[in-house]
C-alpha cells in the first residue's frame, strides 16, 4: 500500500470519457455535472448494473488544494459520491461529481437506478442538493418542516430548538 | 438567541410533504416511482394505471397508517397503505422516527471513539458495523495488510457468530409476526446463548466496540473454544426443531409462499442486497464474491432461493445459520496464536503493564485517548456482508484525528425501498409477512 493517496497514472487513464484515479487501490472516476447521466449509462452498459450507495460530502472547511483531485477537475463545495457494483465482473467503481455552491442540483439517477430514490432523498435532506426530475423530492429522515440541512458543515451541532410540528413555542 | 428560531414560522422550504397523497392528487410520476421504473413502464402506461375506473374511485379506497408503533414493524417504521378492501394498492414507507444524526455525530468523534457510534446503528449485528468501520479506517491508514492473523480470524469468528445471532433473532421475530408465538421464545433463547458468549468475550451483550481500528480490544478469554463448541453442538437439534415447527409445516408454507415476490432484475435495480437479492436466485455474497478478511480460506455455500418470495428469504436465513456454523468450525481449526492487535504505536495504545514502568508509554496512552490518532488524507469505501446485506462505510479524512465525513451504507435503508414493490396488489394480512421478511433494523435505517 503506497503512502500516496491518489496516484494519477501518466498519461491520465480514461474510462467512459472521465479521468480515472485510484484512492487506496479503489477505482474512482470523476464525472462532470454535464456528462453525469451519460457516464452512468455507459457504466450500466459496461455491466455496472447495481448502484449500492449514493451519498454526498460538503467540503466547506476542507481546502480544495488538499483534496487530491486530478488535474482538470475543480474542487467545488459539494461532491456526490456513487458506488457501483458489477455483479458480472465482481468489481466496484466509484463515481465522484463536483457540485458548485451556486447551483446545488444534479439530474436524478432514478431512471437508471431506481434504488437511488431513497438515497437521493437522504442527500437532499441532509445536504440540500436537489435532484432534477426526482419523483418524490421530499425530506426522508428529518421532519418535513425542518429548516436547514444537518450534514452541511455550517449547520451547527450545538443546541437548537426542537422543530417538530405542534411543539410548544 | 434561540427564541428567534422557536418563534420563526415553519418556512416553506420548498420540499414536498412526506406523507402519501390521496389518489385524486396522484400523478403518473408517482405511480411510476412505485412500479414504473422498476418494470420499465412508460409514463403513458403509468398514467393509464392511475386513471383506471376502479382505482380512481376514491370512495372505495382508503389510506391507513401502519405504525410507527405497530409491533410488527420492527421498531418505528411507518407505512401508509392505500387499501381497497383487503388489497394493498399502494404503500409508502415513512422513516426517520429514530433519526439521531449519527453521521453528524461521527464527525465530532475521533477514529478511536467512532466504533462506539457505528456499533449502535445496526444494533442486531453490532460487530459487523464495527468491523466495516475498522476495515475502512485501516485502509485509510494503510495498515490493512499488517493486521495480525489472529486478529483477522477472531474478527471472522465474531462476525459469523453475530450473523448467527442476528438470523436467530429473525427466526424469532418472523415466527412471532406469523403467529408462531412459541418460535419467538425459541429464537430468543438460542440468540441469548450467542450473546452470552459475546458478553464473556467483550463484556457486553450488544454495542460491544470490541473490533477496533488496528485489531480488537482484547484477546479471547480462557475457555472460549469450549463455549463456542457448546453453542455449535446445541444448535443443530434446535434448528431441526425449527424445521418441524415451521419449514415443513403446511400452514407456515401457505402463509409465506408466493408472498412478497420480487424478481432478480427488480432486486438489482432497487439495490437490494443480502437475503433479498439471494432469494431471487442471484448468488451474490460479498464474502465469496469480493472476499475480505480470510473468507477465501474457508469453505461455505452461498444459499440462494428461486422464487424471490418471503418463504425463500426465511429459508435462506435458516440455512445461512448452518453455513455460519460450518465456517465457525473451520475457524476453530484454523485459529492461529499471536497478537490480537497491531503493535503500531500510532494506532494502538501501549500494553497496560508498560504504562507503570515507562513515561513514554504513559504519554502515548494519554495522547491516544485524548487526541486520538491522525489518519492520512483520502477517501475509502469498504463494503462487507452483514446479515442484512451489504453494509458499507465511506470515510473522507482530512488528516485530522476525526473523520471529515463518515457515511454508512445501511442495508436496511436500501432494502426497505423494495417494500412498496413487494406489497403492491397483495393482501393487508401479508403486509406483516413482507415487512418481516425484509428484516429491517430501524436503528440502521434512520441512523
Amino acid at each position: 500500500m503506497s503512502d500516496e493517496a491518489v496516484v494519477s497514472p501518466a498519461p491520465a487513464e480514461q474510462l467512459y470519457g472521465c479521468v480515472v484515479t485510484y484512492s487506496r487501490g479503489e477505482k474512482v472516476i470523476h464525472a462532470s455535472r454535464e456528462n453525469y447521466i451519460a457516464t452512468l449509462k455507459k457504466a450500466i452498459d459496461d455491466s455496472f448494473t447495481m448502484c449500492t450507495d449514493l451519498t454526498a460530502v460538503d467540503f466547506l472547511t476542507y481546502a480544495s488544494t488538499n483534496r487530491q483531485l486530478p488535474s482538470g477537475i475543480n474542487g467545488e463545495r459539494f461532491e456526490i459520491v456513487l458506488n457501483l457494483i458489477s455483479l458480472e465482473r465482481r468489481e466496484r467503481l466509484r463515481l465522484r461529481v463536483q457540485i458548485a455552491e451556486a447551483e446545488v442540483s444534479l439530474p436524478t439517477a432514478f431512471d437508471l437506478f431506481p434504488g437511488t430514490e431513497a438515497m437521493e432523498r437522504e442527500v437532499f435532506d441532509m445536504f440540500g442538493i436537489e435532484f432534477e426530475g426526482h419523483p418524490d423530492p421530499s425530506r426522508i429522515l428529518m421532519p418535513e418542516d425542518w429548516e436547514g440541512h444537518p450534514l452541511r458543515k455550517d449547520f451547527s451541532v450545538g443546541r437548537i430548538p426542537v422543530q417538530f410540528k405542534g411543539a410548544p413555542s | 438567541m434561540t427564541s428567534n428560531l422557536i418563534t420563526a414560522t415553519p418556512a416553506a422550504t420548498g420540499e414536498g410533504p412526506q406523507e402519501m397523497r390521496s389518489r385524486s392528487e396522484l400523478t403518473a410520476k408517482e405511480v411510476l416511482r412505485e412500479v414504473g421504473s422498476v418494470l420499465r413502464m412508460s409514463e403513458k402506461e403509468a398514467s393509464e394505471l392511475t386513471s383506471s375506473p376502479v382505482e380512481n374511485d376514491e370512495e372505495q379506497t382508503m389510506i391507513i397508517n401502519m405504525g410507527p408503533q405497530h409491533p410488527s414493524t420492527h421498531g418505528v417504521l411507518r407505512l401508509m397503505l392505500e387499501l381497497q378492501g383487503e388489497k394493498v394498492l399502494r404503500c409508502k414507507p415513512i422513516i426517520g422516527y429514530l433519526h439521531t444524526g449519527m453521521e453528524k455525530q461521527a464527525e465530532e468523534l475521533t477514529f478511536m471513539q467512532g466504533g462506539t457510534n457505528v456499533t449502535r446503528m445496526d444494533y442486531v449485528s453490532p460487530l459487523n458495523n464495527e468491523l466495516v468501520f475498522s476495515l475502512a479506517v485501516e485502509k485509510l491508514l494503510g495498515i490493512d495488510g499488517d493486521i495480525p492473523e489472529r486478529a483477522t480470524w477472531m474478527r471472522m469468528l465474531l462476525s459469523e457468530l453475530n450473523r448467527m445471532s442476528s438470523h436467530l433473532l429473525f427466526m424469532a421475530t418472523n415466527g412471532m409476526d406469523m403467529g408462531a408465538v412459541s418460535m419467538m421464545i425459541y429464537g430468543w433463547r438460542e440468540r441469548e446463548e450467542v450473546l452470552r458468549f459475546f458478553q464473556k468475550v467483550t463484556g457486553l451483550r450488544m454495542n460491544h466496540n470490541f473490533i477496533r481500528p488496528g485489531g480488537l480490544a482484547a484477546d479471547l478469554p480462557a475457555g472460549w473454544r469450549d463455549d463456542v463448541l457448546t453453542i455449535l453442538e446445541g444448535l443443530p437439534s434446535r434448528l431441526a426443531e425449527y424445521d418441524i415447527l415451521m419449514t415443513n409445516q403446511p400452514i407456515w408454507r401457505e402463509r409465506l409462499q408466493g408472498v412478497g415476490v420480487i424478481t432478480a432484475e427488480e432486486a438489482v435495480a432497487l439495490g437490494a442486497s443480502g437475503p433479498i437479492l439471494r432469494s431471487t436466485g442471484v448468488a451474490w455474497d460479498l464474502r465469496r464474491d469480493l472476499p475480505y478478511l480470510k473468507y477465501k480460506e474457508v469453505e461455505f455455500d452461498v444459499i440462494v432461493g428461486s422464487y424471490g418470495d418471503s418463504f425463500d428469504r426465511y429459508a435462506i436465513r435458516l440455512n445461512e445459520i448452518r453455513e455460519s456454523m460450518k465456517i465457525v468450525y473451520q475457524i476453530l481449526d484454523k485459529m492461529p496464536s499471536g497478537d490480537y492487535r497491531i503493535q503500531d504505536k500510532k494506532v494502538t495504545p501501549p500494553p497496560r503493564a508498560r504504562i507503570d514502568e515507562s513515561m513514554e508509554a504513559l504519554i502515548h496512552h494519554f495522547k491516544i485517548f485524548t487526541e486520538g490518532f491522525k489518519v492520512p488524507e483520502g477517501e475509502v469505501y469498504v463494503g462487507i456482508e452483514s446479515p442484512r446485506g451489504e453494509i458499507g462505510c465511506y470515510i473522507v479524512s482530512d488528516g485530522s484525528p476525526k473523520p471529515y465525513r463518515l457515511h454508512m451504507r445501511a442495508p436496511s435503508f436500501v432494502n426497505i425501498q423494495a417494500l412498496p414493490h413487494m406489497m403492491r396488489d397483495g393482501l393487508i394480512a401479508d403486509a406483516v409477512a413482507v415487512i418481516s421478511s425484509i428484516d429491517p433494523v430501524l436503528g440502521e435505517v434512520d441512523r
